[in-house]
């Protein structure tokens, strides 16, 4: 092949490139290892692992261990879907585009939105891109984003807002739920709420509504779409965007990603939404055919004037998403929704029975993750998460890490594959950990 | 390729019809103590399936689709390269993918240690020792650069330097993502060369010069054999030179962007690393940056101490997160995997191969299309229609359509705008001479079509599940949802 290029060797074929600038020496990049080499190897990393997933898990704060049936991974794992590439050419995609379509129409119905996007990098970043969204539509330079909002999407928040000018103001929490007062005014472009809360406490979505109806803001929500099957929709309650993360929506936890942001709103805006959209259309045959649709607002037609600039999203989890809802259902959702409820319900009361703990808001509604407060303080809690890892047990999330006011403050999430024995153990362990603390 | 209808799962939703089950619901004691306002009154109108109803349709979507493991696909700038079974079933054990993320750094020594050997096998790799594995594809990791550098010029009080320029073949990401970050964008004109046009980038510079934005080799397919001038220019300007490591692929252990002038640069892994793009992500755009820009890398990083490794977040110049917890982890694992298997020879072998096999293809296609830039490339080319093509009404948009009804996946076509009718073919190295004699004799056989007019070029595909779809039509009464009357 090189003599029919005409070049004498591979140094040729880089002639282009200055010799000044080549590396003289080899990568110091270890490698070469075989397929069953790397296996030994990543089995000895993988030990060093203790996967909450494989014990009981008890962590929530932005991703949760619910189960998925066998064919979300079979599906999914089809390498003509896996192997893909984005499907420009609609002709050839037509298998990925009709899962997108289908995609949009069930997030959009859960979350009582016109349409939804083919998906986000994650809630957080997702959640970011909705207020942009809100301030280039409302040409206000304020945003009200409710302290109730996951730490790491206030963050985004923060970076992706910070060189657009924009006033970032965050509303108090006050007994666990957004304290609105006095925040939205006729300046506001987006107020931002999070449905159950960082805490899990379960907000009023009313009172956001209208005062977004009175001031001409955007109401903004981001939800748990599990809780979904219990919990009514935003859009129901007069919401104009809806965003998200959709890691329970069958995506293993992972280290954190990657999973699925989801984005949906009303049709009036759809030529502001970032992202791919999907769209029905026919052939030249007049059969049904999809397409990616609405391109004039993405960067490879707009460049510096795109609606946003992601290009790359995370097909493959939304994917993963849409088989999921599909096999789920109306009833299947609704089933995980309760089921989890009920265990957080279940783990409330018998913890909250605990001497040393209590639940931090006890007139408050949650839905899978509940707020505790331990008598302790923050060394209790540390005490306590510690104990319950060596016990295979993971859980405690402390919320002092991101609030001041919140010493001693821990949440606990239950699932669908969260058991009563599971919940039983993690008391009698508090039993444990808390007896010695007041022994002490 | 299954021709057959595949109804929406709407469309085959039977009442009552179940597929996941789970025991022990009680709506009733569920919804016991929520406020009533918040509860859902009425279902979500979800579809009612059984397991197999569910297993037939989205196989035969599947079934639907061009992909690496069914087609060639020689998409230009996006490094469509084999993507290797055992990281799939790697990245599906539960040992990486049942890890919480707010689990405690002692517990998850395992994936942090494959973050921290990642990191710097990508510094290595690049010559740019300050890395993050933070964002979650391309356009992110551009974003997250281009903030770096706001968070430097403003910390040295520079607040005049507000635009970045950026060569018309570059992707539309880069100027999408100047916007975002509160840059204004100021294109630079290739040269006939097909190269950053060097007056043109000097007559830009100035006081008001945040940076430059360039792709390495560029979306022609061309190194950039000036870098290391333009790069001292801008630095001498005051400014910072950003590299799209979109095409790194070519030049894998062959040169260092670290060593060439570049302060910071993004890499896809789900491009050069092999991690695959699943119909559109998820990808990763880990950022490489020099010593100076460190500090300002977002949080989290991984470091490695003592007593094993911990993820920091302690730099107060850091632009905090764009997104939450720390990356996409299960791509990362992917493309760790691939560095082993592959290390340092191997690295160099994919860019030389991948050299080998684009020019190979050029050199058998170049009497056949008109080649603007025709001569050694790096890892991909640009080829379009003939003139006379173009005089019998053939564009490249039919060149693409009958490619798929002669079973490939066509180049990326209309890109670079720099070359009308941009036919950008990148071939990878994972293809062998069989694969690349067969597409290219197709190729030669199209090109033979177009110059004899034949009109059947306009009515391809003919053998999909669809032919053309009206687009337009798509926009004029959008169908975003299978509700919209």
């Amino acid at each position: 092949m090189l003599g029919e290029i005409g070049a004498k060797d591979f140094q040729d074929l880089f002639g282009n490139i200055p010799a000044d600038i080549r590396l003289k020496r080899a990568l110091d990049i270890e490698g070469g290892l075989t397929e069953q080499d790397l296996d030994e190897r990543i089995k000895e990393k993988g030990s060093w692992n203790r996967p909450a997933a494989e014990g009981s898990c008890f962590l929530g704060g932005g991703t949760w261990d619910h189960s998925w049936p066998a064919v979300v991974d079979q599906l999914s794992g089809r390498t003509e879907f896996l192997t893909a590439y984005t499907p420009y050419q609609p002709e050839c995609s037509q298998g990925t585009l009709q899962c997108i379509f289908e995609f949009q129409s069930m997030m959009a119905e859960l979350c009582g939105m016109d349409v939804a996007n083919a998906s986000m990098y994650d809630g957080a970043s997702a959640c970011a891109e909705a207020l942009l969204l809100a301030t280039s539509t409302t040409r206000r330079k304020r945003v009200v984003v409710s302290k109730g909002l996951h730490p790491d999407a206030r963050a985004t928040i923060q970076t992706y807002l910070r060189y657009q000018n924009i006033e970032v103001v965050e509303a108090p929490l006050r007994n666990g739920v957004t304290d609105w007062n006095g925040s939205v005014d006729s300046q506001t472009a987006a107020v931002l709420v999070q449905q159950p809360n960082f805490l899990g406490n379960v907000e009023a979505l009313d009172p956001v509504a209208a005062s977004c109806q009175e001031t001409g803001a955007l109401a903004v929500a981001s939800i748990n779409p599990i809780a979904l099957g219990l919990l009514r929709s935003p859009g129901h309650a007069g919401f104009d965007i809806v965003v998200g993360e959709g890691q329970p929506l069958g995506i293993p936890m992972g280290y954190g990603g990657p999973h699925f942001g989801f984005f949906a709103t009303r049709q009036k805006f759809v030529r502001k939404i970032p992202g791919r959209l999907v769209g029905a259309t026919l052939d030249q045959e007049g059969r049904k055919a999809y397409t990616l649709t609405f391109q004039t607002r993405e960067q490879h037609i707009r460049r510096e004037k795109a609606t946003s600039n992601i290009c790359t999203n995370n097909a493959l989890m939304a994917l993963r998403g849409c088989i999921h809802l599909a096999a789920l259902g109306p009833k299947g959702l609704e089933e995980i929704a309760c089921v989890s409820r009920q265990r957080a319900l279940q783990l409330a009361e018998e913890l909250s029975s605990v001497d040393g703990i209590e639940l931090a808001w006890p007139d408050r509604p949650f839905f899978n993750e509940v707020a505790f407060r331990a008598a302790g303080g923050n060394p209790a809690v540390a005490q306590f998460k510690t104990t319950l890892a060596q016990n295979g047990i993971q859980a405690v999330l402390p919320m002092s890490r991101w609030y001041e006011d919140m010493e001693g403050v821990f949440t606990l999430a239950c699932t669908e594959r969260t058991r009563s024995k599971d919940i039983k153990r993690l008391c009698d362990q508090a039993q444990n950990t808390f007896r010695l603390e007041v022994s002490l | 390729m299954n021709l057959d209808i595949v109804h929406l799962l709407i469309e085959d939703s039977v009442p009552g019809r179940r597929c996941v089950r789970t025991s022990g619901a009680d709506r009733k004691a569920a919804i016991a103590g929520l406020p009533q306002a918040e509860v859902r009154e009425q279902a979500p109108a979800l579809p009612e399936l059984s397991e197999m109803d569910i297993v037939r349709h989205f196989t035969r979507l599947s079934q639907k689709n061009f992909a690496i493991s069914t087609q060639f696909y020689p998409l230009g700038s996006c490094t469509m390269k084999y993507n290797p079974a055992l990281h799939e079933s790697i990245a599906g054990r539960s040992h990486w993918n049942g890890l919480h993320p707010w689990q405690d750094d002692g517990e998850v020594q395992g994936a942090l240690s494959l973050m921290w050997e990642l990191q710097n096998d990508l510094a290595e790799a690049t010559g740019l020792p300050g890395v993050t594995l933070h964002p979650a594809a391309g356009a992110h990791g551009e974003l997250t650069a281009l903030m770096i550098l706001r968070a430097y010029l403003d910390g040295r009080g520079e607040t005049k330097r507000r635009v970045i320029l950026i060569p018309d073949s570059a992707h539309g990401t880069n100027p999408a993502s100047c916007t975002l970050a509160g840059f204004k964008v100021l294109t630079i004109q290739s040269s006939k060369r097909g190269l950053l046009d060097r007056e043109d980038l000097r007559a830009h510079l100035g006081s008001d010069t945040a940076g430059l934005m360039i792709t390495n080799p560029n979306t022609l397919g061309l190194f950039e054999e000036n870098i290391r001038e333009i790069c001292d220019a801008v630095h001498e300007a005051g400014g910072k030179v950003y590299m799209d490591g979109a095409n790194f692929n070519a030049i894998m252990g062959v040169t260092r962007p670290g060593d060439f002038g570049v302060d910071m640069m993004h890499l896809n892994l789900h491009k050069s690393f092999s991690t695959p793009h699943g119909g559109g992500g998820p990808g990763s755009g880990p950022i490489c940056v020099t010593e100076e820009l460190r500090p300002y890398l977002p949080n989290p990083r991984v470091v490695e101490e003592e007593n094993g490794y911990r993820l920091i977040e302690d730099s107060e110049a850091s632009i905090g997160r764009l997104r939450a917890f720390h990356g996409n982890f299960g791509v990362l694992l992917r493309a760790w995997a691939y560095i082993r298997r592959l290390g340092a020879k191997g690295l160099l072998r994919v860019a030389e191969n991948a050299v080998l096999n684009a020019n190979y293809l050029r050199i058998k296609l170049r009497e056949h299309w008109r080649v603007p830039y025709d001569r050694t490339c790096t890892h991909e080319f640009v080829a379009r229609p003939k003139k006379t093509m173009r005089e019998n009404g053939i564009h490249t948009i039919d060149i693409a359509k009958r490619l798929i009804e002669r079973g490939y996946h066509p180049p990326t076509v209309y890109f670079p705008l720099v070359v009308n009718e941009a036919i950008m073919i990148e071939p990878t190295e994972t293809e062998s001479k069989a694969t690349l004699d067969a597409f290219a004799q197709t190729m030669i056989e199209i090109a033979q079509e177009a110059e004899a007019g034949n009109s059947a070029l306009h009515a391809a595909p003919k053998n999909m599940p669809v032919s053309r779809v009206d687009e337009a039509r798509a926009v004029k009464e959008p169908i975003l949802t299978w509700a919209t009357k």
